[in-house]
């Protein structure tokens, strides 16, 4: 009894933080005491739950005590009007448990995911009142996955909230004629949450789960949205491969070269079936292409048997959508690998020409390999060394390194 | 929730409009006063007005009790203030939405401040 109980309190709160702080917040209006209220609560239940059971409905139950904390809390504070106002919505509310409907609860967790991408906040106090109000991460813990210290994080989360109430940011799911802007909006903050896993170490993946649920979250909360799935089914894809990414001495390995057989099957299924579901509403967009490239790779059984030609035309619609020069880049390593270097090489000289990713480390090591690719030693370990010069990780600047020494050109 | 909408234009916009060099396109024209219109019929425009050009503001501040007074405006930066208007929204959505249908927002900046509740 002990133990499930309190294996009942940990699950509660993976699951029903988030819902509970929209629920109080859209109760109070007040994000501070929301959250403080929600803490009461997971310690209540920490106490009650296991001398007097689990409740039947933790989420409703965990709401009702903390709604009453919040009652308490101004009656203590007893700030005249500030309480009163939120005293008065506390009590509306109503006083019994169930009545807090399992819909309400929806409708407020997709406020606070709307108001937390709101765009008049900065990108960083995005990310952050994402992870803090709806994953329930410490501020610790999200200062640390961000690699600043806590006081700093604890900063922006205090300087986000105060906009939001200063500025009088609306805690609502935005009107149709605005959702499509926010709702992509909302998929970039979860995206850069992901890719701030995915590119650190294995340490710092929990962001890629967080990310994934919070997709997840999303597709269940606003239904039959395509690009929510086309984003799950990309984040999935990428997350299959995070074990055979890196080798036993932490090196980064090539797709090409990764183990496949050290990839995630079940991931790759729910991937799978993300993306047949977003293309069944027939509106695709940049994440429902980027999730089908990324599902070549995973059903491919090596890097021969993968579908150039197919991933070659989906970039060629991604570029159209998305006009932009790292795609670009990507369809020409997709283009060489299909109809061979020199036709790669053209599509890659033309974005060289374009002149806007001239700081970009990866054009040159692209093009740098596909000359390598044609025997033109000499010019490839140029562009592999113009490389080496913008590269920023260590790990990048040493596979540069490997690729040089196989021009054979290294010392000139 | 009251906001000021600070209009932010290119200086070497506002002086040539005040040497009367440029003329402001009439089609403009009548969108600013569409839009005034508008708003005012809604009820959200409540205040506002239009400066002359940077170059004939003056900034000044005490410092241990002595005046300093320097030509010019604040920050000497490309795009100045240009006029400001008061806006009565619910929320910083609708002021978003207010603001973003005004001819500047083509040309200029908006910047948006809330109202301290207090104020007038």
């Amino acid at each position: 009894m002990g133990v499930d109980a309190e294996s009942a309190v940990a699950e509660a709160f993976q699951r029903e933080w988030g819902r509970v702080v929209a629920a109080l917040i859209g109760l109070t209006g007040n994000w501070d005491l929301a959250e403080e209220c929600v803490q009461d609560a997971f310690v209540k239940a920490a106490q009650t739950w296991p001398r007097d059971g689990v409740p039947d409905r933790p989420g409703a139950w965990l709401t009702t005590v903390g709604r009453n904390h919040g009652l308490d809390r101004r009656r203590r504070e007893s700030r005249e009007a500030v309480w009163l106002s939120e005293a008065a919505a506390l009590l509306l509310a109503g006083d019994d448990s169930e009545g807090v409907a399992e819909d309400e609860f929806a409708d407020d967790r997709l406020r606070l995911i709307f108001t937390c991408c709101h765009p008049a906040l900065s990108m960083d106090a995005r990310v952050a009142l994402t992870l803090r109000t709806l994953t329930g991460m410490t501020t610790a813990q999200i200062a640390r996955a961000f690699l600043t210290s806590e006081p700093t994080m604890a900063k922006r989360l205090v300087r986000a909230k105060h906009k939001i109430r200063e500025a009088k940011i609306p805690y609502r799911v935005p009107p149709a004629s605005l959702l499509p802007g926010r709702l992509s909006g909302v998929l970039a903050v979860i995206y850069l949450l992901f890719n701030e896993g995915y590119a650190a170490d294995l340490a710092r993946r929990t962001l890629c789960v967080e990310a994934i649920q919070l997709a997840r979250a999303v597709d269940e909360l606003l239904p039959g949205e395509p690009e929510v799935l086309g984003l799950l089914a990309l984040m999935c894809f990428h997350d299959a491969r995070r074990e055979a990414r890196l080798d036993s001495a932490g090196e980064l390995v090539r797709l090409e070269d990764q183990d496949r057989s050290r990839w995630d099957r079940a991931q790759i299924e729910q991937g799978s079936a993300a993306l047949a579901m977003a293309l069944r509403h027939g509106r695709p967009g940049p994440y429902q292409i980027q999730a089908a490239i990324a599902s070549c790779h995973a059903t491919a059984t090596d890097a021969a048997q993968t579908g150039w030609v197919r991933i070659a035309r989906f970039y060629e619609r991604l570029t159209r959508l998305t006009a932009s020069a790292v795609v670009e880049l990507n369809r020409a390593v997709a283009v060489a690998t299909a109809d061979g270097p020199g036709v790669g090489l053209a599509l890659v000289e033309a974005v060289v020409a374009f002149g806007e990713l001239s700081g970009y480390h990866l054009l040159y090591a692209t093009r740098g390999d596909l000359l390598t690719r044609l025997g033109r030693h000499t010019e490839a370990a140029e562009s592999i060394r113009t490389a080496l010069r913008l590269a920023e990780s260590g790990a990048e600047r040493r596979y540069l390194s490997r690729r040089l020494e196989e021009t054979g050109e290294n010392d000139s | 929730m009251k906001y000021m909408l600070i209009h932010y234009i290119d200086e070497a916009i506002l002086n040539a409009e005040e040497d009367g060099a440029v003329h402001l396109d009439p089609a403009v024209d009548r969108e600013l006063e569409a839009w005034d219109e508008e708003m005012e019929a809604r009820g959200v425009l409540v205040g506002g007005g239009v400066l002359k050009a940077p170059r004939t503001s003056t900034t000044l501040r005490v410092r241990d009790g002595e005046l300093l007074i320097t030509d010019g405006p604040f920050a000497e930066t490309k795009e100045q203030i240009a006029g400001y208007s008061v806006l009565e929204c619910t929320d910083l959505d609708e002021a978003i939405e207010v603001a973003s249908r005004h001819p500047t927002a083509r040309f200029g900046t908006f910047e948006l401040r809330p109202y301290l509740a207090q104020a007038q």
